[in-house]
């Protein structure tokens, strides 16, 4: 078995007098493809935002390859490995597929501002080196075609695969991944559970999953956290999943 | 010694400034004014551009920095530069340019002040904010007896000439061009785009809107040292919220966030009043036989006629004049 790469403990928080996430406890080992599921509102992106600093937890903590992560900022814990897309696709719409790529490098690069002012040799041989980089990158997953085409122009299969790899491109340890199938069709998703073991297994990552779409969960989750009304009701392997009485409650209702 | 391509067009311009500055001794006054005032548009205009057009944040209080550091180094020349027995040409090559640093400095440090505690604010709020701080700064300098109070500061050495105004201007466009032409540069696109996704991407959101507004405000500072020895005579009024949105509509104008557009734009609108007055004076042959006729009315109507092209001009291209064409070749 493996060791935890994130671990929650009794995280809670609340927004006024709604409990959004009540005393959760989990974690993602290194290296494992982690799912997490829920009806609607159970308090899954609100997990989300809080495992990636957008919140701060009002009880409990969280600790990532483990050291705390109170107080630190979104930016803080990118740097520190956990790299997340968001359920609504947000790319910067106005630049392109490569410079959507390239500003999430940024954090790899020697080089301060000023430098780039001054344009000296080592500005310039950085500069191109990750133009390199971004563009294997981008032609892993065959993203290399429309790289100087503006990220808004794509089709919504290449915005959901050109924000993944924005996400990669920061070098992540553990990959959120909000409701990658949203609006997906069957052959869409098929694709997209492929691309996710690929990720995994090439970048030697974790990855963390929400999403609806049971047979996604079920097809590539190897544990599966189960939150109803910010709880968590379960957790186990797919198989045991589908046969929790509890579970099955949750959705279909008792 | 070997320069980049775009160290190369920042030397050209340079000499370019350098040559025309030697030979503008026999130009027309009222021509080299207008001229030079188009430099400093130029300066405003880009640096507004960083904050407004490339960082995707709303800054209203463009003339307040520009006031600080107009006062700031007239403050220099006049106060201080009589003090150290400099001949005329040292203080206009050597301590006009210093003065010029300590102007954009101060009001960089202004831009900082005002930017840290309200850059968490957005859109509106952010140009209220901007707004009144640009309104503090006048109504502060128009009490204050050292600098004239409302009655101005005269007698500001005339330092500024074609190589200071149009260096300047070059070393803005430059430097806004390479920031904006590289990884970390692209982090104020980003962060205008989207916030969010660039907080997540790993990116310090807030720095970056502070360095646009700290350089922002630093090249409108030295654009008001420039403005200050070019007028000779400073007066809190023409620092006001009018100034604000008029550099402002030359970055709506050029098409926010586009380099050679705001440029454009900053000419453009800088040569038009001065091109209506001039029309303004001349007449045209009556067709019918009898007296010319006289233009005058082009004069009286310059800033009504000024405003209607504005207008015509926005709804022909909401999108800036110069939107499509530079977007293409923005892969560099």
């Amino acid at each position: 078995m493996s060791t935890s790469l994130l671990q929650l403990t009794n995280v809670t928080i609340r927004f006024g007098g709604l409990t959004a996430v009540s005393s959760v406890t989990a974690d993602v080992r290194e290296g494992e493809l982690a799912g997490l599921i829920g009806p609607n509102g159970a308090g899954k992106t609100t997990l989300f935002n809080l495992i990636t600093g957008v919140y701060q937890p009002t009880e409990g903590r969280i600790d990532f390859a483990g050291e705390g992560t109170a107080g630190a900022k979104p930016f803080h814990l990118t740097e520190r490995g956990i790299a997340r897309t968001f359920q609504n696709i947000r790319l910067f719409p106005s630049l392109s597929v490569s410079d959507n790529v390239r500003v999430a490098f940024h954090r790899h690069l020697e080089h301060r501002t000023w430098q780039s002012w001054l344009r000296g040799g080592r500005f310039h041989a950085e500069e191109a080196e990750l133009r390199e980089r971004t563009r294997e990158l981008l032609s892993l997953f065959n993203l290399e075609r429309v790289q100087e085409a503006p990220a808004k122009s794509l089709s919504y299969g290449d915005q959901r695969r050109l924000e993944i790899v924005r996400a990669l491109a920061t070098g992540p340890r553990l990959l959120l991944l909000d409701e990658p199938a949203a609006g997906m069709n069957p052959s869409e998703k098929d694709e997209l559970m492929r691309l996710i073991r690929f990720v995994r297994d090439r970048f030697r990552l974790a990855v963390l999953l929400v999403e609806h779409d049971m047979k996604v969960v079920m097809g590539i989750c190897e544990r599966i956290h189960v939150l109803e009304y910010g709880r968590k009701i379960a957790e186990g392997s797919p198989e045991e999943i589908r046969v929790d009485p509890k579970v099955i409650a949750a959705y279909l209702g008792d | 010694m070997v320069f980049p391509v775009a160290q190369r067009w920042l030397l050209a311009a340079l000499i370019l400034a350098g040559v025309a500055s030697a030979v503008s001794g026999s130009m027309d006054p009222y021509f080299l004014d207008v001229v030079m005032g188009v430099g400093v548009s130029v300066v405003l205009a880009s640096s507004l551009n960083l904050i407004n057009g490339f960082t995707g944040q709303f800054s209203l209080g463009h003339a307040g920095f520009m006031a600080v550091g107009a006062y700031t180094s007239a403050m220099l020349t006049t106060v201080v530069a009589p003090r150290l027995g400099w001949n005329p040409l040292l203080l206009q090559w050597v301590f006009f340019p210093l003065s010029l640093i300590a102007a954009g400095l101060l009001a960089a440090v202004a831009g900082l002040a005002v930017g840290a505690p309200s850059l968490r604010l957005k859109g509106d709020y952010l140009a209220i904010v901007t707004l009144g701080f640009g309104e503090i700064i006048r109504v502060v300098l128009q009490n204050m007896d050292v600098v004239g109070g409302a009655r101005g500061l005269t007698g500001v050495p005339a330092y500024s000439n074609l190589f200071w105004t149009f260096g300047t201007a070059a070393l803005t466009v430059y430097t806004v061009w390479a920031l904006l032409n590289s990884t970390h540069g692209r982090g104020f696109l980003a962060v205008a785009d989207d916030e969010v996704a660039a907080e997540a991407m790993g990116l310090d959101t807030t720095r970056y809107k502070i360095t646009a507004f700290g350089i922002g405000s630093f090249f409108a500072g030295v654009a008001g040292g420039l403005y200050a020895h070019l007028k000779g005579y400073l007066n809190p009024g023409g620092f006001s919220f009018d100034k604000s949105i008029e550099i402002v509509v030359m970055v709506i104008l050029g098409g926010m966030g586009r380099h050679a557009g705001v440029v454009f734009a900053a000419i453009l609108l800088t040569l038009l009043p001065e091109g209506l007055r001039e029309l303004g004076s001349r007449s045209v042959p009556n067709p019918f036989g009898g007296a010319d006729w006289s233009l005058d009315w082009i004069k009286e109507m310059r800033m009504i006629l000024y405003s209607l092209m504005l207008i015509v001009l926005m709804l022909m291209r909401p999108q800036g004049l110069f939107h499509r064409s530079e977007r293409r070749r923005r892969g560099a």
